[in-house]
């Protein structure tokens, strides 16, 4: 199922991030989706998250297909060059994968193989164009494909809270103009920053969904603050965080805030995308108090 | 050793806008420059009557030199709408720098060749990639400025208007998004996906 159909049918939809491991037993990653994530539209499988060498999004998101679940295959530009993405591309569509994710990729630099190359050789209005060409039944360089073509929804992210909104938002025209169908965000905490944001993102008429993290704790809090692009949490979160550390610890307090900034954006998005980092099994209860 | 090659024709045309002040730079000792076909470039403009004025100079790129160079065409260049600047991709971005309410326009692409890569100031880099962008980005090149070298916009990595690699560099997109709207020509930003083209040498294209 392509989660286009479900915003063309005008539903709220909910995905949610996984990791695959860095080894070659998925098991537990698929036993998590299974257990707190089948209630939700589809999962987003991350493609060597942060720059962090692990096993590929394209095979974790079939175990999550026989498993039951929609996968989102997210796909950078870090690693691969035009040939082996839109390899990768043919690949995931014989698979039955129908969901993709295009991102321009962290750079080579911020994870542990800082000494790798990066590739970039497209970005992600590139590799959006290049899915295009593809669903038309041609590669970028203009040669025909055999037999039938693939299609996929084609998904984007946007940084709402991000402090170069203008530039974001070109980005994102850029985005729509290359094929994006709909978007995923960076997490948002300032539910005014990103209500704003939609006002002007909505000239583009294609549905965003909320990015959502759960905030662990206030040191979480102050990290992505000072380490995480196009992320801010406000102050009075962070002293919420540290009033009752053991509450925080608990994820009572994290899922009470994520909570409020839903219920605050709902109006204005039309999904949400949970990135749990660990706290999947929060997940349910994150959804339930914030009225989904 | 660079050479440049002067954009297509129709190219350069379609980019010039308003009355034109032409910048024409013979270059360094290590760049080989196309004299004649920019002489006849530049002879062609002036007889299209929208030239309010020309120099034809060495070391653009030199901050200094070329400030005293263009001091004596001061009103030629104020009544101009469009800098057409005829060099290699350092030459460009010095005259974007120097004039950032200014329509700066690139008619040349600048490939590399082995050898010494002429005296070039480090914060007006070019990779010599063949392909010049200056044109889509208010003189700002994306292929030095952005640690991705990304043609199609900014990523989700700048933090409080820096590169998340390397925080002493300012995000090259920030920068671009910036000028272009300095310029007012934003509408450069909703030009066609960009796809970088590698194969920049004759054999393949």
């Amino acid at each position: 199922m392509r989660i286009t159909e479900l915003f063309d049918n005008g539903e709220f939809v909910v995905t949610a991030e996984v990791g695959p491991p860095k080894g070659i037993d998925a098991s537990h990653v698929v036993e998590e989706a299974k257990e707190y994530l089948s209630g939700i539209t589809a999962v987003n499988v991350t493609d060597n998250q942060s720059s962090v060498m692990r096993m590929g999004s394209l095979p974790a998101c079939v175990m999550l297909k026989n498993a039951g679940l929609t996968p989102i295959l997210q796909l950078t530009c870090r690693d691969r060059n035009r040939i082996a993405l839109q390899s990768e591309l043919l690949g995931a569509a014989a698979l039955g994968i129908e969901n993709i994710l295009c991102l321009t990729g962290d750079h080579t630099k911020m994870g542990d193989h800082p000494g790798a190359k990066p590739v970039f050789d497209l970005d992600s209005v590139s590799l959006l164009h290049t899915v295009c060409q593809l669903e038309k039944g041609v590669d970028l360089a203009g040669n025909a494909l055999v037999g039938e073509a693939p299609k996929f929804a084609k998904g984007a992210v946007v940084s709402p809270c991000s402090d170069s909104v203008d530039a974001q938002l070109a980005k994102m025209e850029r985005k729509v103009m290359a094929g994006a169908e709909y978007f995923q965000t960076q997490a948002v905490f300032d539910s005014e920053k990103f209500i704003s944001f939609m006002e002007k993102a909505k000239q583009f008429g294609k549905p965003v969904q909320l990015g959502v993290i759960i905030p662990k704790s206030a040191g979480m809090a102050k990290f992505m603050n000072n380490n995480v692009a196009g992320v801010h949490v406000p102050q009075w979160m962070i002293d919420e965080l540290a009033a009752d550390k053991e509450k925080a610890k608990a994820g009572i307090t994290g899922v009470e805030l994520a909570a409020k900034v839903i219920k605050e954006c709902r109006p204005y998005c039309q999904g949400l995308h949970i990135m749990a980092l660990g706290w999947e099994a929060k997940v349910p209860e994150l959804l339930k108090l914030a009225g989904i | 050793m660079l050479i440049t090659e002067l954009k297509n024709k129709e190219t350069i045309l379609s980019l010039l806008e308003g009355k034109v002040f032409v910048i024409v730079c013979h270059g360094c000792r290590e760049i080989h420059f196309p004299e004649h076909e920019a002489d006849a470039l530049l002879a062609e403009l002036v007889a299209g009557g929208n030239v309010t004025g020309s120099i034809t100079t060495d070391y653009i790129c030199n901050v200094d030199n070329l400030k005293l160079r263009l001091q004596r065409h001061a009103a030629a260049i104020d009544s101009a709408d469009t800098l057409l600047v005829l060099s290699c991709g350092v030459g460009v971005q010095t005259v974007a720098g120097l004039y950032p309410a200014k329509r700066v326009i690139a008619g040349c692409d600048t490939y590399a060749l082995p050898g010494f890569q002429g005296v070039t100031p480090l914060e007006y880099d070019c990779r010599q990639c063949g392909e010049c962008y200056l044109n889509l980005t208010g003189g700002i090149c994306p292929i030095t400025a952005c640690s991705k070298s990304l043609v199609n916009g900014q990523c989700g990595g700048a933090k409080n208007g820096m590169c998340e690699v390397d925080p002493n560099m300012e995000c090259g997109w920030e920068r671009i998004q910036r000028r272009l709207a300095q310029i007012g020509r934003l509408d450069v930003l909703k030009c066609p996906v960009q796809v970088r083209n590698y194969a920049t040498d004759d054999d393949v294209k």
